[in-house]
């Protein structure tokens, strides 16, 4: 029988403002800073301690759920979630439960299928947890993290695929960058995923019981740990047995999930209103005023680069992924002259410049040339000025150095050579030195072919122009 | 409406609490008669009117997002029973968990 998975993800965001959700202490990167530096009573738990909520992370939940389209609640209300674990110094959470900020919004995402739409069921605002490590005889508790504003974005069951999950989870992050709420560091736990999964047999309209994939945090452990589960799923049912319900963690190291607690205490959090924070009003004006100040989001984008650039759909959503190279593509875009086509920069944006970005660690390589720069390179190799071959080479000494491709160019005389009679000349003296190969061509391998070009491009120190080599070779072969 | 002393002991598992058979018998009663008395609230015919989930009539104030420095450290871990490089120490929680 084959089985069709049915996901539901849990991203747990937080948001980047400078002071913590319930309280003044700043907000750091737990990653970084010296531990229990950023706590005060209130996000330690002390008794009397009161929460005041900040009001710069209600708009940033507010931004989240404008752009995934939520209907925003005029009233939400604040509830604990009450669990004893040791990063929770109150022994609860103060989290939303009934009346969330905003619910039923959705997702467009794209997937190999096609676009999908992805519904939302609510987003909320939450605090977070301190962090523990674990020592010998115990666990250390930092609670820098605790009180952080964190949003809570729940998504329908509305996945079908380990390759949906994944694309929604790259699309929500896309989102929370363009916003500026959030830095989208996934290694340092900013973004956080739980998923939801259940098989069912293909066709069928049931849901089957699901279980609960907790603390992924990354795209990888994502995909591995839906995986995993889709696999052991219809394993079990395939063979009769039945699926229990029951909430998981995933061990990197073992790539498999394991059961987490027994079933008698899972869920029980006795939520009840929170009585120290009377209801979240908002009125209409914020939300107009939030909405009006939306910036252009990854998928608009994307629309209107297809249309402005004449791009394709992949190579629009390849630039808009992230919000830097959007901006980066758009300012070298402006750089071009309009006989260059858009097309052209796409390539060696996402090609070559992608595979230096990628070798020296990441996205912040992007300033080391300024987007007018790669412009000019693109303009030198499109007007035949320097070939492809040397606009690599040009395009990774730009990369190291900085200066640009002109300057590059001129200093070291790399300007193509498409003067025929030079290179007719040297593709002749070529043919005179290697008699062997030129038989072995005529009596029809023509592999060789390539051998001699390549003889020729050495000769010209690879600045001569490969049409008119090939060109040239090709005419004096078949004399 | 009598709670079960079962019920009784999943609360205290919950709430982490350990108690005697006593305690058991006598906290079931008391929490019974908590429970007889919200059912005699509900006998209230409350159609009509929407919930309440909170006794303040005010919306809650709101708080600029200036941040301002918390407890020095010392004073933070003062009263922890165990302390290591700057943290509380607790018992080992590998096998616990609580969820989130």
């Amino acid at each position: 029988m084959e089985f069709e998975p049915v996901i539901g993800l849990e991203v747990h965001a937080e948001l980047q403002t400078e002071s913590k959700m319930f309280c003044a202490c700043p907000v750091v990167d737990s990653t970084q800073a010296a531990p229990n530096t950023t706590v005060c009573p209130v996000c330690a738990g002390m008794p009397g301690a009161l929460p005041v909520l900040n009001q710069k992370a209600v708009a940033y939940g507010l931004r989240v759920a404008l752009a995934l389209e939520c209907e925003v609640n005029r009233i939400s209300i604040f509830a604990r979630k009450n669990y004893f674990y040791p990063d929770l110094p109150k022994g609860y959470q103060i989290s939303q439960y009934e009346l969330p900020l905003a619910e039923h919004g959705h997702l467009l995402i794209q997937t190999s299928e096609g676009e999908e739409r992805i519904r939302i069921r609510r987003v909320h605002l939450e605090e977070d947890t301190g962090k523990l490590t674990h020592v010998e005889g115990g666990s250390l508790l930092d609670l820098n993290r605790a009180g952080v504003p964190l949003l809570e974005i729940v998504s329908e069951p509305d996945l079908r695929s380990v390759e949906a999950a994944r694309a929604y989870g790259e699309a929500l992050r896309a989102i929370l960058r363009y916003l500026e709420v959030n830095s989208g560091d996934m290694e340092k736990g900013v973004i956080r995923f739980e998923a939801n999964v259940s098989v069912r047999p293909k066709g069928s309209r049931e849901l089957g019981t699901r279980v609960e994939i907790k603390n992924l945090n990354s795209f990888r452990a994502l995909e591995r740990a839906v995986s995993f589960e889709i696999e052991r799923q219809s394993r079990i049912l395939a063979a009769g047995g039945v699926i229990e319900q029951e909430t998981l963690g995933w061990d990197e190291a073992r790539q498999a999930t394991y059961s987490q607690r027994s079933k008698e205490d899972a869920h029980d959090y006795r939520y009840f209103p929170e009585p120290d924070l009377p209801p979240l009003v908002i009125a209409d004006e914020w939300v107009e005023q939030v909405r009006a100040a939306l910036p252009e989001l990854p998928r608009q984008k994307s629309s209107r680069f297809m249309q402005q650039y004449g791009l394709s759909a992949y190579d629009a959503a390849l630039l808009t992924a992230e919000k830097e190279v959007a901006l980066y593509f758009e300012a070298a875009v402006q750089a071009l002259p309009a006989s260059v086509s858009p097309k052209m920069l796409v390539n060696w944006l996402t090609g070559d410049m992608f595979a230096l970005l990628n070798q020296s660690g990441g996205l912040s390589g992007l300033g080391r040339i300024p987007p007018a720069n790669l412009a000019g390179l693109v303009k030198l190799v499109a007007e035949d000025e320097i070939n492809a071959a040397t606009g690599k080479e040009v395009l990774a000494e730009m990369f190291a150095g900085g200066q640009s491709a002109e300057e590059i160019v001129q200093r070291r005389g790399l300007r193509q050579v498409s003067d025929s009679a030079l290179i007719a000349a040297l593709v002749r003296q070529v043919l005179e030195e290697c008699p062997a190969e030129v038989a072995a061509y005529r009596s029809g391998k023509e592999t060789v072919m390539n051998w001699l070009f390549g003889q020729v491009m050495r000769r010209a120190a690879g600045k001569a122009n490969p049409q008119v080599v090939r060109r040239e070779l090709e005419r004096q072969l078949k004399v | 409406m009598a709670l079960t002393l079962e019920e009784v002991d999943h609360i205290a598992a919950l709430a982490r609490l350990e108690l005697s058979a006593d305690e058991k018998e006598h906290y079931r009663l008391q929490l019974s008669a908590i429970l007889d008395y919200i059912r005699k609230l509900q006998e209230l015919d409350t159609r009509g009117i929407p919930p309440t989930a909170s006794g303040l009539i005010s919306a809650t104030r709101l708080r600029e997002d200036e941040p301002r420095p918390g407890l020095k450290r010392d004073h933070l871990l003062a009263n922890a029973p165990e302390k290591e490089e700057g943290q509380f120490k607790v018992p080992p929680v590998f096998d616990l968990d609580g969820g989130r």
